[in-house]
């Protein structure tokens, strides 16, 4: 019995060794951090509107589940996941509203005109005040709003197409269906 | 002399301070507490990043505004989790976090004495009898050969 105390060093180093292969394993973002406002009703959205149209704000969802896609000009990613967010518009038919993050407007109408708009609207958030109240911390970041008006998914970063096919197209159609 | 007196690095703009400066150094301190999200190892303090500047506008608004320290921190803990302290709170889901280290230093500390002590109290060896003495004598004779 006085033998097993010489384990206790291997079997420290195999804790360690375990806790390190899961925090380092591949995929894994360390600086990933998960949402605060999962299941907590969307915060009150009144922006201008970037087509200089009638005010975006939570009335936008009309009671439907809804993406809201926080994206920027300046923002290499956000043009990375763009073609996801137009197949998610025109094929899935999803209402995605689009949210312009600390940008110039203008640029940001470029960027639609350039590629595509797959808003159904798009408010101009410059202070960064609404992505704040929502608890955005870089771009892009999309939020599944459900019927109810809850936030219910954030994906942070461009949504991949394993993303839009694994998680966000079978979240939408479940919370859909409910 | 000057280079001992240098203080942390500040990121506040002379536009964001507020004009009250009892408010405008709470502001600062509770600025202190909280990380900046993007670089995740900077107060929101200290860092230059654009998230930060509109977090010390939102806090220094929301102080101005007569929302306690506490309150003004709850508001960005609602919305960015708990990660958005620096200092993590001492709570149930902590408590692994906070007191493993000293446990570890007590329990380990605690098994270098005891192994102190038990080491002094070991009896040392009995005198040898006259037949291993003689025993003794000649292996010593044979190594010498």
């Amino acid at each position: 019995m006085r033998r097993a105390i010489y384990f206790l060093p291997v079997a420290l180093f195999a804790i360690l060794a375990g806790y390190f292969a899961l925090s380092l394993r591949p995929g894994r973002d360390p600086q990933l951090l998960p949402s605060a406002m999962i299941d907590k009703p969307a915060p009150v959205i009144d922006l201008a509107a970037l087509d200089g149209g009638a005010r975006v704000t939570n009335g936008a969802f009309g009671g439907q589940v809804t993406l809201i896609n926080f994206f920027a000009s300046w923002c290499v990613p956000c043009r990375a996941e763009h073609p996801m967010l137009m197949r998610m518009a025109s094929q899935e038919k999803i209402p995605i509203v689009g949210i312009d993050y600390e940008d110039t407007p203008d640029r940001a109408r470029h960027l639609l005109d350039e590629l595509g708009n797959p808003y159904r609207s798009t408010g101009i958030d410059q202070d960064g005040r609404l992505g704040i109240e929502f608890g955005v911390y870089g771009v892009p970041e999309t939020y599944v709003i459900d019927k109810g008006g809850r936030i219910r998914f954030k994906q942070v970063g461009p949504i991949s197409a394993d993303v839009l096919e694994g998680t966000l197209l079978p979240m939408i159609k479940k919370l859909a269906g409910s | 002399m000057l280079i001992a007196v240098t203080g942390a690095t500040q990121a506040v703009e002379p536009s964001e301070r507020l004009a009250d400066p009892v408010l405008e150094a709470r502001a600062r301190a509770v600025g202190q507490l909280l990380r900046c999200l993007v670089c995740q190892n900077e107060s929101v303090d200290e860092s230059g990043a654009s998230l930060a500047h509109d977090i010390r506008v939102l806090l220094r608004e929301r102080i101005a505004k007569g929302d306690t320290d506490t309150q003004a921190i709850q508001y960005l803990v609602d919305r960015y989790g708990e990660f958005v302290l620096l200092k993590p709170r001492v709570e149930p889901a902590t408590y692994a976090l906070w007191f493993t280290p000293p446990l570890i230093l007590i329990v380990g500390g605690g098994a270098l004495l005891w192994r102190a002590r038990k080491r002094r109290t070991i009896a040392p060896p009995e005198p040898l009898d006259a037949a291993e003495r003689e025993k003794l004598a000649a292996l010593l004779r044979d190594g010498r050969e």
